[in-house]
C-alpha cells in the first residue's frame, strides 16, 4: 500500500510518470494521472454521510445491468409470438439463465430504489443549487431515461402485465389533444400492440441503456468539477474540511457497496416474490384484460397522479409535470442556504413531500377509488405546492438556523 | 409549526393511510386456502425429490391428458432427479409431428430430450373447442400465477364434493369444488384413490397425489429454487464476511482523522 495521505495535507502532485510505457501513454493521453487526480487525490468533504454512497452504488448496478442485459439480449426474440417463450427458455433451459435474469430483474428494482434515495439526498441537502445546476439537470435526465428504459424493459417478456401496462400508457398518450391519436399510433407502430411495438421497444431499451452511460459520464464530470455537496451544505474552506478520495471514500464506498450487495442478494435469492409480479408469467393475451392492471412499484406514484386527476390529459400533464418541475428547482428555490438541516420549515415541508409521494403510490395501487381519489388529489396538490409555493416563499421568508463557520467547525473539531 | 410536530403528523397520516389500505384488501379477498406444510416453503426451503418424482407421475398420467406445460423440455426433468436414460425413454415414447415425407405426407417422429412437453391439443382454439369452450390453462407457471400456489392447488384437488352440499347450485357438466371460482368448474375430479401407481410404493391416495402433484407444479413454476437457495446461502455468507472486513478497513482508515 502507498504511504497514507494525511488529512489536512495538500495533495501530493502526481509522481513523475516519465519512464516506461505508462509514462509514454500518459504524456499522450493522461489517463493515469487523470485517474490519480480524480479518484485518488481528489478532495472530498470529510462529513459525507451514508446517503453519499448511492452514486457509487448506482454506477455499479448500471454496469451489472449492462452486463446481464447484453447476455439476455442474445437469447431474446422480440416478436409477439416468441418473446414470452424465449424469456421462459432463458429462465429454464439456458445454463445460468435464471441467475442472469434474476440479477437483471432485481437490479432494475434496486436501481430505481437507489435512484430515488439519491434524488431525495439531492433535495434534502440542496445539492441542486449553484454551482451544481448542470449536475442536477443531468441527474434528472438520467432519472427520466432510466424510467423509460425500465418501462421498455418491462414490456419485453410480453406477459399480461407487459402488454396491458403498455396498453395503458399508449392510451394515456392518446389523450393528448389534437395530436394524441397520431402519437399513439407512432408509439404502437401499428393499429395494435404487436410485433412492431415489441421490436421497437427492444431496440429502445437497448439503446437507452447505453445512452444512460453517456449521460452518467457527463454527470460524473460535473460532480468532479463542482465537487460534492455535503450534509451541512457549505463549501469546504480549508484542506482541513476535506480528505482525499482514496483511501477515505474508497473504503467507505466499498462498505456501502457490500451492504447494498447483501440486500441485493437476500432479495434475489430468498425473497424474489417481493419484487415480482406473478401475473406477468401468463403470456400476453389481448383478448383478456386482467382484473388489476398495475405498474411496477417505482411508477406507482405517477400512476396515482394519472388516475386521481379528473381529466385524462390533465392526469398525463400532472404525471409528466411532476418530473419536469424538478428541472426548474434550482431557480424555484433561491435560498442561499442549501441543507435542510438549517431550514426548519422546508425540512418539514420536504418530509411531507416524501409522505405525499408514498401516499400517491398507494393511491396508484388502489386505482384512486373512493377516498383514495380525494387523498390522491390532495397529495398531487401538495406535491406541486411544495415546489411552486412553499420553496419560493420560504426562500424569502424562512428564518434559517445559523450556519457553522466551516465543515470542521460543524463536526466540532475546529 | 415545529418540524417534529409536523413529522408526527406525517407519520400519523401515513399510518392512517396504511390502515385504510389494509382493511378493504383483506375483506374483499376470498378466504385463503388452509396452509399446508411444504418442504420448499420459506427462504431456505428445498424441494423433496421423491415427492417431485411422484408428482411427475401424476402429471404425466392425469394432468397432461388435458393441460399443456409447453415451457418445459424433457431435459428439464433432470431437475427432479430423473436419469438421462429415463428422460430419453420418456421423450421417445411421445410422438411429435415430423418433416413431410417424399410425397409431402405428414409424418411423426419420436421425441428427443430437447423437445418441449408435448401439448395435448394442437392449439388453444382446438382445446377450447373440445373442452366445452374453455382451454385448460397451461401449467408451466400455474402455481406461481395462482395466489397461494401450492396451498390452493392442494385445497382445490382435494376440494371436490360428490354429491355437492345441499343448496349448492347445480349445472349439468359442471362439478362442485369448494375452491373453484363460484364453486363450479368444468374439470371433473381428476384424482381417484389408486388412480396411479407410484414406483416407490407410496400409497396413491387422493391426498398423497394432490400433495405430490402440487409440489411438482410449484417446481415447474420455479425449477431452480433448490439451486437458488443453495447458492444464495453461500453468497450471503461470503458477503457478510466481506462486509465485516470492509467495515474494519473503513474504521481503520477513518480513525486517522481522530488524531487531528
Amino acid at each position: 500500500m502507498t504511504k497514507p495521505n494525511k488529512p489536512g495535507q495538500q495533495p501530493v502532485p502526481p509522481a513523475e510518470e516519465g519512464s516506461g510505457l505508462a509514462g509514454w501513454i500518459d504524456r499522450r493521453l493522461p489517463v493515469i494521472s487523470g485517474f490519480r487526480a480524480e479518484y485518488i487525490d481528489f478532495r472530498m468533504p470529510k462529513n459525507l454521510n451514508g446517503l453519499w454512497n448511492f452514486g457509487a452504488i448506482l454506477t455499479v448496478v448500471l454496469l451489472l445491468m449492462l452486463a446481464t442485459g447484453t447476455f439476455l439480449a442474445m437469447h431474446f426474440t422480440p416478436t409477439a409470438a416468441e418473446a414470452f417463450l424465449s424469456v421462459e427458455a432463458i429462465d429454464r433451459q439456458l445454463p445460468g439463465g435464471w441467475l442472469l435474469r434474476a440479477m437483471h430483474m432485481t437490479g432494475a428494482n434496486l436501481f430505481l430504489a437507489a435512484l430515488y434515495i439519491h434524488l431525495f439526498r439531492g433535495l434534502y441537502y440542496g445539492s441542486y443549487k449553484s454551482p451544481r445546476e448542470i449536475l442536477w439537470i443531468s441527474g434528472l435526465l438520467l432519472l427520466v431515461m432510466v424510467m423509460a428504459t425500465a418501462f421498455a424493459g418491462y414490456v419485453l417478456p410480453w406477459g399480461q402485465m407487459s402488454y396491458w401496462g403498455a396498453d395503458v400508457i399508449s392510451k394515456a398518450v392518446g389523450a393528448v389533444p389534437v395530436i394524441g391519436n397520431t402519437l399513439e399510433h407512432i408509439l404502437a407502430g401499428s393499429d395494435h400492440l404487436g410485433d412492431i411495438f415489441l421490436h421497437r421497444f427492444f431496440v429502445i431499451h437497448f439503446i437507452l441503456a447505453f445512452l444512460v452511460v453517456a449521460v452518467v459520464g457527463i454527470h460524473v464530470v460535473a460532480v468532479h468539477v463542482a465537487g460534492s455537496n455535503n450534509p451541512v451544505g457549505i463549501e469546504p474552506k480549508t484542506p482541513k474540511d476535506t480528505v482525499p478520495f482514496h483511501p477515505y471514500f474508497t473504503s467507505k464506498d466499498l462498505f456501502g457497496l457490500v451492504l447494498f450487495a447483501l440486500v441485493f442478494a437476500l432479495l434475489m435469492f430468498f425473497w424474489p416474490g417481493l419484487l415480482m409480479e406473478p401475473d406477468n408469467y401468463a403470456p400476453a393475451d389481448p383478448m383478456h384484460t386482467p382484473a388489476d392492471i398495475e405498474p411496477e412499484w417505482y411508477f406507482l406514484p405517477f400512476y396515482g397522479m394519472l388516475q386521481s386527476v379528473p381529466s385524462k390529459f390533465g392526469g398525463l400533464l400532472a404525471a409528466a409535470g411532476s418530473l419536469l418541475i424538478l428541472f426548474a428547482l434550482p431557480w424555484l428555490d433561491r435560498s442561499p442556504v442549501r441543507s435542510m438541516r438549517f431550514r426548519p420549515i422546508c425540512r418539514a415541508g420536504l418530509l411531507v413531500l416524501v409522505a405525499s409521494f408514498v401516499v400517491l403510490a398507494l393511491v396508484g395501487k388502489h386505482h384512486a377509488q373512493g377516498n383514495w381519489m380525494a387523498l390522491g388529489r390532495l397529495a398531487t396538490l401538495y406535491y406541486f405546492g411544495y415546489f411552486l409555493v412553499l420553496l419560493p416563499v420560504a426562500a424569502r421568508k424562512e428564518k434559517t438556523r445559523p450556519l457553522p463557520a466551516s465543515i470542521s467547525a460543524a463536526q466540532g473539531d475546529a | 409549526m415545529s418540524a417534529s410536530s409536523l413529522l408526527r403528523r406525517v407519520s400519523l397520516v401515513c399510518g392512517l393511510a396504511l390502515a385504510a389500505v389494509a382493511a378493504p384488501a383483506s375483506a374483499a379477498e376470498t378466504p385463503a386456502p388452509p396452509h399446508q406444510k411444504w418442504s420448499f416453503d420459506g427462504a431456505f426451503g428445498q424441494f423433496d425429490q421423491a415427492s417431485l418424482q411422484r408428482g411427475f407421475v401424476v402429471y404425466d398420467h392425469v394432468c397432461s391428458t388435458c393441460h399443456g406445460m409447453r415451457s418445459l423440455t424433457y431435459n428439464d426433468l433432470s431437475g427432479i432427479g430423473m436419469s438421462q436414460k429415463a428422460i430419453t425413454d420418456l421423450a421417445h415414447s411421445k410422438q411429435f409431428p415430423g418433416p413431410a415425407d417424399e410425397d409431402g405426407q405428414p409424418t411423426t417422429r419420436p421425441g428427443t430430450p430437447d423437445d418441449h412437453f408435448k401439448s395435448p391439443f394442437a392449439s388453444d382454439a382446438a382445446a377450447a373447442a373440445m373442452m366445452g369452450g374453455v382451454a385448460p390453462p397451461d401449467q408451466s407457471r400455474l402455481a406461481l400465477i395462482k395466489p397461494h400456489g401450492a396451498d390452493w392447488l392442494y385445497a382445490f384437488l382435494t376440494g371436490y364434493r360428490m354429491p355437492p352440499p345441499p343448496g349448492a347450485p347445480m349445472v349439468p357438466g359442471k362439478f362442485y369444488n369448494e375452491w373453484a371460482d363460484g364453486h363450479l368448474i368444468g374439470m371433473p375430479p381428476p384424482l381417484v384413490d389408486g388412480g396411479v401407481t407410484f414406483p416407490d410404493g407410496t400409497k396413491a391416495t387422493v391426498e398423497q397425489q394432490a400433495r405430490d402433484v402440487s409440489t411438482f407444479l410449484v417446481w415447474a413454476s420455479d425449477p431452480h429454487r433448490n439451486a437458488r437457495h443453495h447458492i444464495g446461502k453461500g453468497v450471503v455468507l461470503y458477503l457478510i464476511v466481506l462486509l465485516l472486513l470492509a467495515f474494519a478497513w473503513k474504521k481503520k482508515i477513518w480513525k486517522r482523522l481522530d488524531g487531528n
